[in-house]
C-alpha cells in the first residue's frame, strides 16, 4: 500500500470537478453549504471581502474552527495557509484537512518562495494568473490549480482575464514547433518538461478551477464556458441576502452551464447578490492576485 | 458500437468517458432523464455522493435511473456511485437508491491524507482509493470480484458492478472491458 501518491492527490481534484467549493466561516455555514450540494468547503475565519474591509495580517484559521467543521460535515474540508508559510501548512496537514490552499487571499509569509508541496501528504491547490505561474506551482507539487480572479470583489472581470490568459497560452503552445518550446519555457518561467507536456496534451496536467469574484450562477457558468473545471465561491454566497438559495443555484449552474433555459430558471428569485467592487477603485497594493511569484 | 452513458452531474465523469473510449464504446455525458433509456450501459462515477443525490432528485433523474437498472443493462458504480447504489449508507447515514444488496460506510479509510494506491489480492489489478467507502455488508446474492487485504472492494450482482476504488483513474481497462467491451 502506498499512501498519498501524486495520483491519489490529483484523484481527489478529479472528484471535485463540476462541483462548487464554498468558503465557510463557521459550522452553521458549513452545514448550509453541504446541504446545498457543495462538493467541499473551505474553512476560514473571514471571507475575502471581510479581510479586505478589516485590513491587517490575514493568517491561517484557528484549528478549533477547522476541527469543528470537520466533525460536522462529510464532504472534504479545505483550509488556507499563507504563501510560503510551510509551518502553517504542516499544522493544517496534522489536522488532516483534505486540501490546503496556499492562498494569496491571506497575507504572504515569504516574498520570494512558495511551499515545496511534493513533501506533503496532503494535496495543495494554488492560484494562478497565467500559464507560467500555473506550471511553476505544478512544478512545486500542486495537485490542483485555480485561476485567482480578484477575491472579495464580487467582480468577475479579473477571473475572466486569468482564464482567458491561461487557456489562450495553452492553445498557443499546442501550435508551436518543438524547437521553440525551450525558449517558450524560458519566457514563461516554467519547467520545460511541463511545457512540453502541455503542448502535447493541450491541457494542464492537473484540474484547473476558477476563483475570485464569482457572485451569481451566471458568473459560475461563464467560468465553466471559459474552460474552468469547477469553481470556488468565497464571499459570494455568505455575503448575499439568501445564502442557502444562492449556494444551491451556483451548484446547479456549474452542472447545467451549457443549458441557458435551465440557467434562467436557476437564476430566478435569488435575492441580492453581494455588493461588488469596481476594479478602478482598488489601488495596486489592494490587488490580491499580484501576490505569488 | 455500444453507447454508454456517464452520469455527469459532478465529479469524476471525464475519466470514465476516456476509459469507455479506450474499450471501444461511444461515451455519452448524461445530465437529463430523457437521455437515459437510449443507452446500452451506464456509469455512476465518483465525486461527492451528497452533491449527486441532491442533483439527481432536483432534476428528476431518479425514475429513469431506476428503470435503467431494472432493464438488466450493464451498470458500473464507482466510489460515490457505489454509495448511491447501496442498500444502506452509514458514516453518516444518508439516503441511497438500494439497487445493490450491500451496506457501505463513507470515507471509511480516513480523510484524504489516508488515500492510497495498492493492488487487488492475488492479482495485479491496480486499486486507487480516494476518501473511499468500505463495504460493510455484502448480501447473499452478491459476488465479490476483488478484495484488498481480505475485504471486498468490488462486487457484482447481475448487471450491476460496484467498486469502492477508481478503475477509471488507472491505466488498467479490465473493469470497463468486462462490463462494456
Amino acid at each position: 500500500m502506498e499512501k498519498s501518491t501524486f495520483e491519489a492527490k490529483v484523484g481527489l481534484a478529479e472528484m471535485l470537478k463540476g462541483g462548487v467549493i464554498m468558503d465557510v466561516m463557521n459550522v452553521e455555514q458549513a452545514k448550509i453549504a453541504e446541504a446545498a450540494g457543495a462538493c467541499a468547503v473551505m474553512a476560514l475565519e473571514r471571507v475575502p471581502a471581510i479581510i479586505r474591509r478589516d485590513g491587517g495580517v490575514a493568517r491561517a484559521s484557528d484549528p478549533a474552527m477547522i476541527k469543528a467543521i470537520q466533525a460536522e460535515v462529510s464532504i472534504p474540508v479545505m483550509a488556507k495557509c499563507r504563501i510560503g508559510h510551510f509551518m502553517e501548512a504542516r499544522i493544517l496537514e496534522a489536522l488532516e484537512v483534505d486540501f490546503i490552499d496556499e492562498s494569496e487571499v491571506l497575507t504572504p509569509a515569504d516574498e520570494a518562495f512558495h511551499i515545496e508541496k511534493h513533501g506533503f501528504k496532503v494535496p495543495f491547490v494554488c492560484g494562478c494568473t497565467d500559464l507560467g505561474e500555473a506550471l511553476r506551482r505544478i512544478g512545486e507539487g500542486a495537485a490542483m490549480l485555480r485561476t485567482k480572479g480578484e477575491a472579495g470583489t464580487g467582480n468577475i472581470i479579473e477571473g475572466v482575464r486569468h482564464l482567458r490568459t491561461v487557456h489562450g497560452h495553452i492553445r498557443k503552445l499546442t501550435r508551436l514547433p518543438k524547437e521553440e518550446l525551450m525558449t517558450e519555457a524560458k519566457n514563461l518561467g516554467a519547467p520545460y518538461e511541463l511545457v512540453v507536456q502541455v503542448a502535447e496534451a493541450g491541457k494542464l496536467p492537473v484540474p484547473n478551477f476558477a476563483a475570485g469574484g464569482i457572485a451569481t450562477p451566471a458568473d459560475a457558468a461563464l467560468c465553466m464556458a471559459l474552460g474552468a473545471e469547477s469553481v470556488f465561491v468565497g464571499s459570494g454566497i455568505f455575503l448575499s441576502s439568501d445564502p442557502e438559495r444562492r449556494a444551491r443555484a451556483i451548484v446547479e449552474a456549474v452542472t447545467y452551464w451549457e443549458d441557458p433555459k435551465k440557467l434562467a430558471e436557476i437564476s430566478t428569485g435569488l435575492g441580492e447578490a453581494m455588493a461588488g467592487t469596481e476594479m478602478g477603485k482598488l489601488t495596486e497594493d489592494q490587488k490580491l492576485a499580484k501576490r505569488g511569484w | 458500437m455500444k453507447r454508454v452513458g456517464v452520469l455527469a452531474l459532478q465529479g469524476g465523469w471525464a475519466a470514465h468517458l476516456r476509459a469507455l473510449s479506450d474499450v471501444g464504446c461511444e461515451p455519452v455525458e448524461v445530465r437529463r432523464a430523457d437521455q437515459v433509456d437510449a443507452l446500452d450501459g451506464l456509469v455512476l462515477p465518483g465525486g461527492e455522493s451528497t452533491t449527486h443525490l441532491l442533483l439527481v432528485e432536483r432534476f428528476g433523474l431518479r425514475p429513469a435511473l431506476d428503470a435503467f437498472v431494472a432493464s438488466d443493462r450493464p451498470v458500473l458504480c464507482t466510489c460515490a456511485g457505489l454509495i448511491l447504489a447501496a442498500k444502506a449508507v452509514h458514516h453518516p447515514d444518508q439516503p441511497s437508491f438500494g439497487w445493490l444488496d450491500v451496506d457501505v460506510a463513507r470515507n471509511a479509510w480516513g480523510r484524504q491524507v489516508h488515500s492510497f494506491e495498492a493492488h487487488a489480492d492475488g492479482d495485479d489489478l491496480p486499486l486507487l482509493f480516494i476518501r473511499a467507502p468500505r463495504l460493510e455488508r455484502v448480501g447473499p446474492d452478491v459476488e465479490v470480484t476483488a478484495r484488498f487485504e481480505g475485504e471486498p472492494v468490488m462486487v457484482r450482482q447481475g448487471n450491476l458492478v460496484g467498486a469502492s476504488f477508481h478503475p477509471e483513474l488507472t491505466p488498467d481497462r479490465r473493469v470497463h472491458r468486462a462490463l462494456f467491451g
